[in-house]
């Protein structure tokens, strides 16, 4: 698989996860894990462009594929615009929910494009758990990130 | 999770071969079920087989007047489909309503109907449109596909492949959802075609079902009144943390009659 660009192979037993095969065998721990029941949105990775629960997919389904860590968005140390607004708009306290939030917030404003309203990015964050900032900062981040997103 | 071995086959014939021939084996669609559910050990199958690489199983068409979607299409292509905006619009909203979109771009049409949780949106669909199971044995209707709690007509070696949806002149679902999961406490589809209604709910009961009351006040008098008469029982409703039965038997009507409201 390519991961964050880089082509990865490596052996894995049949039932690893994928969030267990870029914890441990990459050592990318920026994608977390914070439930045992696919609810938290903690460990949400891009797999051939699209998020999905890295703790809810197998390892060696995402054979082939394109996967995006929370590691992979920066460019030469400069933080990607969704990550810069979170910053700037103290989308995040302890940030253990941050990376999930980071990129389902891109999947959101790639679906749904840089002007998406309040109560869509409101709903479609109902996969992504925060049990600290309360969600009104992060939504603001989500917004002035997907403005930068969109140049 | 207990170890099995993964299998990813490119067509129906491998899949059934590989199921045959496997001592405990199972089919993995998006994963987004089964793979909680073996994390927690509940289900430990000694194969798992992936249906993700078979091309047939995916894809949406509309012919005539029914849209067909294969089992390994995703909630989130359903929900973006055109081609289902277009033809059964309620049938979209739902797939774009069920949990949240990492699970959407994952779990699939097959998945949901073939795992028949209680609280499962698209079952109530299935009914409520009428639609029809195709497999690769055979064809099953709605009526006869959910048979009780995560129990399905369907064989060990069986495999879905796609599901039928027959257009509906004006059809609408409304749930009342578990605000943490998205499942439904209660949903109602209600479909109306050529003056004949049908109604499936989903979340009341051990699984969904066709709301034959409801079906017989609104046959002829297509509105949210029309459902004040009726009694729907509680004896056969589900009672859990989330709602006890008396308030899911109320929930079934309210949900209709918003049902019936969206669809005029
Ligand atoms: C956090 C969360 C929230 C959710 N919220 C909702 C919700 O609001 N509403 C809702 O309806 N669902 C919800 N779900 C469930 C979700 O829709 C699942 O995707 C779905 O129930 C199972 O589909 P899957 O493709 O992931 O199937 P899998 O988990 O891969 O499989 C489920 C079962 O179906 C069998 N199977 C799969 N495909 C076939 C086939 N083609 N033929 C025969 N057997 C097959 C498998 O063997 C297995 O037994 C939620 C799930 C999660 C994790
Ligand atoms: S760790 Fe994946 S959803 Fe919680
Ligand atoms: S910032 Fe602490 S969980 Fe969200």
């Amino acid at each position: 698989m390519n991961v964050n660009g880089e082509s990865i192979s490596g052996e894995v037993e049949d039932r690893m996860l994928l969030v267990e095969f870029l914890r441990e065998h990459l050592r990318l721990t920026g994608t977390h894990v914070g439930c045992d029941t696919s609810q938290c949105g903690a460990c949400v990775v891009h797999v051939n462009g699209v998020s999905v629960k890295s703790c809810t997919t197998l390892a060696v389904q995402a054979e082939g594929g394109d996967v995006t860590t929370i590691e992979g968005l920066a460019i030469n140390g400069e933080l990607h615009p969704m990550q810069q607004a979170f910053k700037d708009n103290h989308g995040l306290q302890c940030g253990f929910c941050t990376p999930g939030m980071v990129m389902s917030a891109i999947d959101i404003v790639n679906r749904n494009g840089s002007d998406v309203d309040e109560a869509t990015v409101r709903k479609e964050l109902e996969g992504n758990i925060c049990r600290c900032t309360g969600y009104h900062n992060i939504v603001k981040a989500v917004h002035a990130g997907a403005k930068n997103m969109g140049g | 999770m207990y170890n099995f071995s993964y299998q990813k086959v490119s067509s129906i014939a491998d899949a059934v071969d590989a199921i045959q021939k496997a001592e405990d084996g199972k089919f993995v669609a998006g994963g987004q079920t089964m793979l909680p559910t073996m994390k927690h050990r509940l289900a430990s199958p000694s194969d798992v087989i992936d249906l993700g690489g078979i091309d047939e199983l995916k894809g949406i068409s509309v012919d005539g007047d029914t849209v067909t979607i294969g089992a390994m299409t995703t909630h989130a292509e359903v929900a973006a489909s055109s081609d289902v905006q277009g033809a059964i619009p309620a049938l979209a909203n739902l797939a774009g309503n069920i949990g949240d979109p990492a699970v959407r771009n994952r779990g699939t049409l097959g998945g949901s109907i073939a795992n028949n949780d209680p609280a499962a949106d698209y079952p109530a669909a299935v009914i409520g449109l009428g639609a029809t199971v195709k497999t690769n044995k055979r064809e099953i209707s709605g009526d006869e596909f959910f048979t009780g709690m995560f129990e399905t007509a369907l064989e060990d070696d069986e495999v879905i492949t796609a599901v039928l949806f027959p257009k509906a002149d004006a059809s609408a679902y409304m749930k009342f959802e578990n605000p943490a999961s998205r499942y439904a406490i209660v949903g109602v589809f209600v479909a109306s075609s050529g003056g004949a209604v049908k109604v499936g709910v989903t979340g009341a009961t051990a699984c969904a079902h066709r709301g034959m009351r409801l079906e017989e006040a609104l046959n002829g008098n297509f509105t949210a009144d029309a459902v004040d008469g009726v009694e729907i029982p509680i004896e056969k409703m589900n009672s859990d943390i989330h709602a006890s039965a008396e308030y899911r038997a109320h929930l079934v009507k309210v949900m209709t009659k918003r049902a019936v409201e969206a669809c005029s």
